[in-house]
């Protein structure tokens, strides 16, 4: 169970919010909504332990985050707006590479499987320099089917990815809440994903 | 004790106790400055050696001591302000660096004033006139690499952690610097306080060294002062300050 | 069971550790200019001593010790902006502070591929060099050894501005600032060590402390480097 309490963020000099707080359980969905820089971002990075909150406290199965990290990080799955792709290295490379990182000891034929999964296995020996933002993001995202951490948190997923890969996203998303697992997620998009219980957060400039 | 000690660890309540305490330290800095000048100019002896232009040390010694007293005084508040995120501290260590570095400065400056007569050279790659050298770089680093950071957060941690990092290497640098210099020269020359030093000369200097140290408190507070209203000007009590002020 | 949880650890320690450095070697080969530029410099730098001073051997050879080891020092200062930019602008570095291993083991393998990407090809080089400016063979080998001792901790302290640099304004500048200071014992000990050999002294003391230099760095500069790039990234 992930808790937020109070949280607090200012960045500069500006206050982007604060008390903001919520539960998160098993097979819990959290849409986090609002318009531009009213620090969507900003939220997930702390809760991923990226950026320290001004305010507030994280906890991970009622162990506070900052000084629970080897608990918390395997457990947890965060992309970015940034894919994290190197330019120089293929597809494949770069996911394998991340998969590894993040402790999964994946092997080419899973890497290759999950490719397949969100529909780029043609550019598994690609260069990421060559790809297109979409397959891009789709190479960032093959992640999820690689990972076997309970708590993923999404900037964005669906930006830049077409319909066709939309739909296959949000039925992965889907089957993680069914198995137990929570996503917290930003997005723009309208998209219907499946979840045992699905809580919207609004942050308010 | 403790519960003060978090009361005035905030800008809010530190800011007026500030400014309460500059005109002492300031009264204090020129009284104290006063009687050092007289001591070191009036009362205490021509060197039979170096005649009066030894008179500099009086300036010279105090100031090379604050600059590496304010170094670790600035690492102590930077050490502060990452260990518990208290912003006090992070701008105590901001406000402590010009002072620090213009004492870096003036016992270069003195040095060499002083080097002229001794030596007849204005720069000797003396170990101490050196490391004061390097000390000076640190300062600029420091001072650089947090003015070239917008966010006041991430500028403050980063200078802080750049402050323990150089509090660290300034003992080896030190030791490297002196290890050079007996290498290379047959250190004949040793700059520093002369051995029979008269009572009346370590009066001098302690004098400058306390005047020394209330300038650099007093104007220290006045710095946070500028930085706590820049830092906070969108808070209420800065503003509540402001319009107190007007009306 | 203790043992082989702390195995199991062990093991994914050493595998993550592993992903970093092959990748980063991966990358170096895949940009080989890269290489080239670091070492061209280093040899650039220390060609235009002798077209300033004079083809004089008995002062070229004087000068050798110092003028190498700044050059080395240089070059290796410039790679340093390559450390962790890219890695900060695509996201990677994200990813390595999301990583369940502590971020300073995984950066001693960022550090390492720096050192054998930029640092040891200018090892190699530095007795050709040396050969121009008249040095003798044992003060040759004394430079390999100094260098192959000393240019660890300049990848290592570098790497602290390096890190609390990222994406700064004018971070190129800034990082000499930071750093070059913090080199000043390696270059003492380092360009002394070739400096004694030269006198016909023994250099050994010189690279104990040069070692001692590299030793402590190892030490703490990833801890400080790990910290910078948390605050760097936030």
């Amino acid at each position: 169970m992930l808790i937020a309490q109070d949280l607090a963020c200012v960045r500069g000099d500006r206050l982007l919010f604060k008390r903001v707080g919520f539960e998160l359980s098993a097979g819990g969905l959290l849409y986090v909504l609002g318009e531009n820089g009213t620090g969507k971002s900003s939220l997930l990075r702390m809760l991923c332990g990226l950026l320290m909150p001004e305010q507030g406290e994280i906890f991970w199965q009622n162990k506070k985050i900052k000084e629970n990290a080897e608990n918390y990080l395997p457990n947890l799955t965060y992309i970015g707006h940034l894919n994290g792709l190197k330019d120089d290295l293929t597809a494949l490379e770069n996911l394998q590479i991340s998969a590894r990182l993040a402790g999964n000891d994946v092997t080419d034929k899973q890497t290759l499987a999950a490719l397949s999964a969100i529909g780029i296995a043609r550019c598994a020996n690609l260069p990421a320099r060559v790809l297109s933002q979409g397959q891009k993001r789709r190479v960032a995202l093959a992640m999820l089917w690689l990972t076997q951490s309970q708590l993923w948190i999404l900037d964005e997923p669906f930006a830049a990815l077409d319909v066709a890969a939309t739909e296959v996203l949000a039925t992965r998303l889907g089957e993680h809440m069914a198995n137990g697992g929570m996503t917290i997620i930003t997005t723009h998009q309208d998209v219907a994903i499946n979840a045992r219980n699905t809580q919207t957060l609004r942050l308010n400039a | 004790m403790h519960i003060h000690w978090f009361k005035y660890s905030s800008p809010q309540t530190f800011y007026p106790l500030a400014g309460k305490m500059i005109p002492w330290f300031a009264a204090l800095a020129v009284l104290l400055t006063i009687a050092g000048l007289y001591v070191s100019f009036a009362i205490a002896p021509t060197d039979f050696q170096q005649g009066e232009a030894y008179r500099i040390i009086f300036v010279h010694v105090p100031a090379a001591w604050m600059s590496m007293f304010i170094y670790i005084v600035m690492a102590g508040w930077a050490a502060l302000g990452l260990g518990f995120n208290a912003r006090l501290s992070a701008m105590m260590a901001q406000a402590l660096a010009p002072t620090g570095a213009i004492f870096t400065l003036l016992a270069l400056v003195t040095g060499s004033l002083w080097g002229k007569p001794m030596w007849g050279a204005w720069w000797v790659w003396d170990a101490r006139l050196t490391s004061e050298l390097i000390l000076l770089f640190l300062y600029l680093g420091f001072m650089a690499l947090q003015s070239s950071i917008d966010d006041p957060r991430r500028a403050d941690r980063a200078g802080a952690l750049l402050a323990l990092v150089g509090v660290v290497n300034v003992p080896i640098i030190y030791f490297s610097v002196k290890w050079w210099n007996t290498l290379h020269q047959g250190s004949t020359i040793n700059m520093g306080v002369a051995p029979k030093m008269a009572m009346t000369m370590l009066l001098g200097m302690l004098l400058m060294a306390l005047a020394f140290w209330m300038y650099s408190i007093a104007v220290a507070l006045m710095r946070v002062r500028c930085i706590m209203l820049e830092r906070e000007r969108s808070t209420d009590w800065v503003k509540a300050l402001s319009t107190g002020g007007q009306a | 069971m203790n043992t082989r949880k702390t195995n199991a650890k062990t093991n994914a320690w050493t595998s993550a550790w592993l992903t970093v450095l092959k990748r980063d070697l991966l990358l170096a080969l895949r940009r080989r200019s890269d290489i080239a530029t670091t070492l061209f410099f280093f040899v650039i730098v220390s060609s235009l001593f002798p077209l300033g001073i004079g083809p004089e051997a008995a002062v070229l050879s004087s000068i050798a010790p110092g003028v190498l080891w700044v050059a080395a020092l240089l070059a290796g200062m410039i790679s340093l902006s390559r450390l962790f930019a890219a890695d900060f602008t695509d996201g990677t570095l994200e990813q390595m502070l999301l990583a369940p291993q502590p971020l300073a083991w995984l950066v001693t393998a960022k550090i390492l591929a720096h050192w054998l990407v930029c640092g040891l090809p200018v090892v190699l080089l530095a007795p050709l060099i040396g050969l121009q400016y008249a040095l003798p063979n044992e003060a040759l080998l004394v430079l390999v050894y100094s260098l192959l001792l000393g240019t660890p901790a300049l990848s290592l302290i570098g790497a602290i501005g390096a890190a609390l640099t990222l994406g700064v304004r004018g971070s190129g500048l800034l990082v000499a600032l930071l750093v070059l200071p913090l080199y000043i014992p390696a270059l003492i000990f380092g360009a002394g060590a070739v400096a004694a050999s030269q006198h016909g002294m023994s250099a050994q003391a010189h690279l104990s402390l040069l070692a001692a230099c590299s030793l402590l760095s190892l030490v703490l500069a990833p801890l400080a480097t790990a910290a910078a790039l948390r605050i760097s990234v936030e």
